[in-house]
């Protein structure tokens, strides 16, 4: 049999026809993808250029190319990028640590939970920018206020999902480690938190979108560096190009993110396959 | 030598819209290496008698005792069979099986050879690296027997552990697991709502009736069904005439 791409792998003529079709499937769909980007760029620019858009105000591709080069030459992007990509991964993790450890006190004391309900309703429900002047009386002008933007911006989401996904275990998965005379630590240790850890996995990639949602508005409000400072920056210079390239590596480096939490997650629960 | 004892035993549920009576008034002792099975309608409490002897529950009145003494909390003495094998899904058969061993911290280099033993003699020879979900329903169930012994208990409660499985591999089960008990000289208790299958498997039979938990009667099963394994003992002419006879007890009563 003559294999090539599309057939690769195949056990016999018919799973070559059917490879084959899968695989021109995948082809299709993921040119239809790049022809939107494609397509997009190009009549921005063009639209641009014929002056249809204003490209004081929205700038155009060719630009935020030549600006993205001459800042990578000169060697001040990354470290507003670093930056924020530390804030993020700080604020990541704190968030993440700290809604997880609510939601096992929580769930190990039933009362305590009941006692802080309203208190994590009322939260929840609060939009937690509003709390940036406080951030920054509180925790200064900087790193730290911008972190716990990214925390205050996650930690509940987190208490909630994780609870959630702790009080849904199976109520027999706990009463067989609890026939084998089981205690409390070993009912969260051999059931409860691994049975939770998809959920705990799945909550992590919403955080990540979380916590960058912080870090650019806490850098909104006080950074001296950062992609969101960038923004803000090129916003009061009326340089729309820096706000546009800042815009667009703040959706690389979110889909980075994204892409790094989920190969963690396929990486932790392998047994799944 | 009387393995499980149950004295006047009653429970009460309470809830916000009052109470419940689940049992009254039940008291019976099963011997040690005594096979014995619990029947009765759905409802009836016989889940919460297997609560009560495995120490997950307390009575509201009368005394549950576990070779003697007391019981107070769970032990290892004692090992429970559930309805589905639940076994955990990130663990493999393996560290699935040596489950009970791990909590109660009695893992050894013997007792895990021990173990992966038992698998072998169950005929899951292979299957100690797999993942439970690479594995049939009868198999995954033999595994949660597999985890039940590993932990060497001597008595063993089986809260309708057939119930989920296809007719044949449920009379395949039933075999082996009579076997298993009766060669390692385990104590057992099923409960199941199959008559058939209580008479096919078991020593004797306590019948139960409902709304209160009661014991209606408890019987001896014939030797010459008993000597018969399960699936012959479905075939025997006492087999039919015993299930006929607490047949009409349930019919009776309702």
């Amino acid at each position: 049999m003559k294999h090539n791409l599309l057939t690769r792998g195949a056990k016999s003529p018919d799973h070559a026809q059917f490879l084959r079709k899968k695989r021109l499937r995948s082809v299709g769909i993921l040119t239809a993808q790049l022809l939107i980007a494609i397509a997009f760029l190009l009549l921005w620019e063009i639209g641009a250029r014929e002056g249809v858009i204003n490209s004081f105000l929205f700038s155009q591709p060719s630009k935020i190319g030549e600006q993205l080069i001459s800042m990578l030459a000169s060697g001040t992007l990354l470290p507003h990028m670093w930056i924020t990509i530390w804030e993020t991964i700080v604020g990541f993790l704190l968030g993440t640590a700290a809604g997880t450890l609510l939601a096992i006190l929580i769930w190990a004391s039933p009362v305590l939970g009941r006692i802080l309900d309203p208190y994590i309703v009322l939260f929840n429900a609060m939009p937690k920018v509003a709390l940036g002047p406080i951030f920054i009386v509180a925790f200064g002008q900087g790193f730290l206020s911008i972190v716990m933007m990214a925390v205050a911006i996650s930690v509940v989401v987190t208490t909630i999902v994780v609870y959630t996904s702790f009080r849904d275990v199976d109520a027999n998965m706990i009463k067989l480690v609890q026939t084998f005379g089981g205690n409390k630590w070993h009912v969260f240790q051999k059931v409860v938190f691994p049975a939770a850890l998809p959920t705990i996995l799945s909550t992590l990639k919403v955080n990540v979108g979380l916590s960058f949602v912080g870090v650019i508005v806490g850098e909104f409000l006080v950074a001296k560096a950062g992609l969101g400072y960038l923004i803000i920056y090129g916003f009061q210079v009326f340089n729309l190009t820096l706000v546009m390239l800042a815009l667009f590596l703040i959706l690389f480096v979110s889909a980075l993110m994204y892409h790094a939490v989920a190969f963690l997650e396929r990486r932790l629960l392998n047994w799944r396959n | 030598m009387v393995a499980i004892s149950l004295e006047q035993i009653s429970h009460k549920y309470l809830t916000d819209s009052g109470e419940t009576t689940a049992l009254t008034d039940i008291s019976f002792t099963i011997e040690q290496g005594e096979f014995v099975g619990l029947v009765g309608p759905s409802g009836c409490g016989k889940s919460t008698i297997l609560s009560l002897i495995a120490g997950l529950l307390f009575p509201s009145a009368g005394k549950v005792t576990l070779f003697g003494e007391a019981v107070v909390r769970p032990t290892h003495q004692l090992g429970y069979m559930f309805q589905q094998d639940y076994l955990l899904p990130w663990r493999t058969i393996e560290q699935n099986v040596l489950l009970g061993l791990e909590i109660t911290g009695r893992l050894s280099q013997a007792k895990r050879e021990r173990a992966l033993r038992l698998l072998d003699e169950m005929g899951l020879l292979g299957t100690a690296d797999r993942y439970p979900h690479q594995l049939s329903g009868g198999m995954r169930q033999r595994a949660a027997l597999v985890r039940t012994l590993a932990s060497e208990p001597q008595v063993v409660l089986l809260d309708e552990p057939f119930s989920a499985l296809d007719y044949q591999i449920k009379l395949q089960l039933e075999a082996l697991i009579a076997e298993t008990l009766s060669s390692h000289r385990l104590t057992g208790l099923l409960v199941t709502h199959d008559l058939g299958e209580a008479i096919a498997m078991c020593d004797r039979i306590i019948v139960m009736a409902g709304r209160p938990g009661r014991i209606l009667r408890i019987l001896r099963v014939p030797d010459t069904i008993r000597a018969l394994s399960p699936l012959e003992a479905r075939e025997s002419a006492e087999f039919h005439g015993l299930f006929r006879q607490v047949w009409r007890d349930f019919q009776d009563e309702a």
